[in-house]
């Protein structure tokens, strides 16, 4: 593993962000109107007087946590649309790069985009809706970490179904996600699904991650187990994604694949 | 003088079955250092195929590629450190400045000196005035030399060129053909060239190797070959070989 090949790849997508248009407009404008739209409703309920139940935490809270979810499988999607897009992935992998060090690029530039999304989302809801992210202290940053982990996990499964399927595969880098979304329990409790669904939920680390901030939203305690069961699925489906990227680039180096690619 | 690299045997089938297409079909040849060997056979004959086994982007059915001396199994991070490429069919980041291409790969391979490398080779293709334009904005001509820019990054000892100069007018043609003798004779640098060019291939190529439908048909110098079919120029040699494998 060579730092300076990771650093290359995720510079060259930094010198884009200053003078790219569309995307700062994806960085920023979609998540904060998204905010906006969720954050007039909460008020909206809280005005109707739904009992004791604090709406702003609740919604708010599951919409800027489901939109990190969202956008850190996004941002690793988007870096390797990037090459595609532009017909550079042969020049890349012609190079002495090791599919490791691609997938940390991604992933850290994933990163840096959620850094740069979470301040101007946190401080957003601060300032209109008085909704501090934070409120929860330590607690709330390792189900953030949770949360990033599988959206990572994500968006390699979404690059490898690419890998070997082709580009018309791509749509599902920006529809893939909400797949998910009904079994996670963002905005409800999993006992709110039907029965015969509830176990797909569980497989789900999201969806720990979600009932356990209602939990700390709800009690100030942490669920430690909650917690736990999170990050063991999400070990389990990284070192899973992880064999299926590798299997899915040897299956594309024997088909020949990766030239249809740039192509 | 040493052979930079080695293919024995090598053969490439897709598919399976009644389905099954040998695109290669156990081609066997050795590079020599310092020199430029023209790869050449009609559209489909397996030239792309073995140009991408070797840079280890598809993997071989069966057969070995030794490049300077090694395995891609085991050696890969070190011979590509050596090894570069060039293709008009491939593409640098179109977004990005002519400088921020060259600086990203100079440090996809490791340059250590990587502005005094941009500086020196944007010298040597006189892309200078280019670096702070953005590759979108370059013409045909001007892409050329940022891909043989990009290509000779990180001092390689073996260069492949896919059609290099395909879709580029007979002046910048010629302007590249020299570039290319140049880097030869100043950098000996051993390449390997694709081209259905036959003119160009007799200018620059010191062996020439026909390769149809996956097999090698002919191999020696333009000279030789010209020579042993009774034709007036390598195109009339290529025309009968294309056309006796038919």
């Amino acid at each position: 593993m060579k730092l300076h090949r990771i650093k290359a790849l995720v510079i060259r997508q930094l010198y884009l962000y200053p003078r790219n248009f569309p995307r700062l407009v994806d960085i920023f404008v979609w998540p904060v109107l998204e905010l906006l739209v969720w954050g007039f409703l909460s008020v909206y309920l809280e005005q109707i007087n739904l009992g004791s139940l604090n709406i702003v935490s609740i919604l708010l809270g599951a919409m800027i946590f489901w939109e990190l979810l969202s956008r850190s499988q996004q941002a690793v999607t988007l870096v390797f649309y990037e090459d595609v897009w532009e017909k550079n992935l042969l020049n890349v992998f012609v190079s002495p790069l090791r599919l490791s060090e691609y997938s940390l690029s991604m992933i850290f530039l994933g990163l840096v985009r959620i850094l740069m999304q979470g301040a101007i989302l946190g401080l957003i809801a601060l300032l209109l809706y008085h909704f501090n992210i934070f409120q929860y202290g330590i607690y709330t940053v390792p189900f953030v970490v949770s949360l990033l982990l599988f959206g990572w996990i994500l968006g390699l499964f979404i690059i490898a179904v690419i890998l070997r399927f082709g580009t018309s595969a791509q749509v599902l880098g920006f529809g893939a996600i909400f797949l998910i979304q009904p079994f996670s329990a963002v905005f409800y409790p999993v006992s709110a699904l039907p029965h015969a669904v509830q176990w797909i939920a569980y497989c789900l680390p999201t969806t720990y991650v979600f009932e356990g901030m209602r939990t700390v939203i709800s009690t100030g305690t942490l669920p430690v187990m909650t917690l736990i069961w999170s990050f063991a699925l999400n070990i389990v489906y990284l070192a899973l994604v992880f064999w299926f990227f590798y299997a899915m680039f040897k299956k594309v180096k024997e088909k020949g694949l990766l030239l249809k690619l740039d192509q | 003088m040493s052979s930079v690299i080695s293919i024995k045997d090598l053969k490439k089938t897709f598919g399976s079955g009644a389905k099954a297409v040998t695109a290669v079909d156990g081609i066997s040849f050795d590079v020599k250092e310092g020199t430029i060997t023209g790869l050449l056979g009609p559209n489909g004959a397996g030239k792309t195929t073995t140009i991408q086994m070797i840079l280890d982007l598809i993997t071989p059915t069966s057969g070995t590629v030794s490049i300077f001396g090694m395995d891609m199994k085991h050696h890969r991070e070190e011979i590509l450190s050596k090894v570069n490429f060039s293709s008009p069919y491939v593409s640098l980041p179109s977004n990005l400045k002519v400088y921020e291409n060259l600086y990203t790969f100079a440090r996809l391979y490791g340059v250590k000196d990587v502005q005094g490398k941009v500086d020196e080779l944007a010298d040597f293709f006189d892309i200078r005035d280019l670096l702070l334009r953005k590759t979108s904005s370059l013409s045909t001509g001007q892409l050329t030399r940022l891909n043989m820019t990009k290509a000779l990054l990180n001092d390689p000892k073996f260069l492949l060129l896919d059609e290099p100069t395909a879709s580029l007018d007979p002046d910048i043609a010629d302007r590249t053909r020299k570039l290319f003798m140049r880097i030869k004779n100043e950098r000996g640098i051993t390449m390997l060239y694709t081209s259905h060019n036959m003119e160009e291939i007799e200018e620059i190529c010191d062996r020439v190797i026909f390769i149809n439908k996956g097999k090698i048909r002919d191999d020696g110098t333009p000279q030789e070959l010209v020579k042993k079919y009774g034709h007036k120029d390598l195109n009339e040699v290529f025309l009968t070989i294309a056309r006796e494998a038919n």
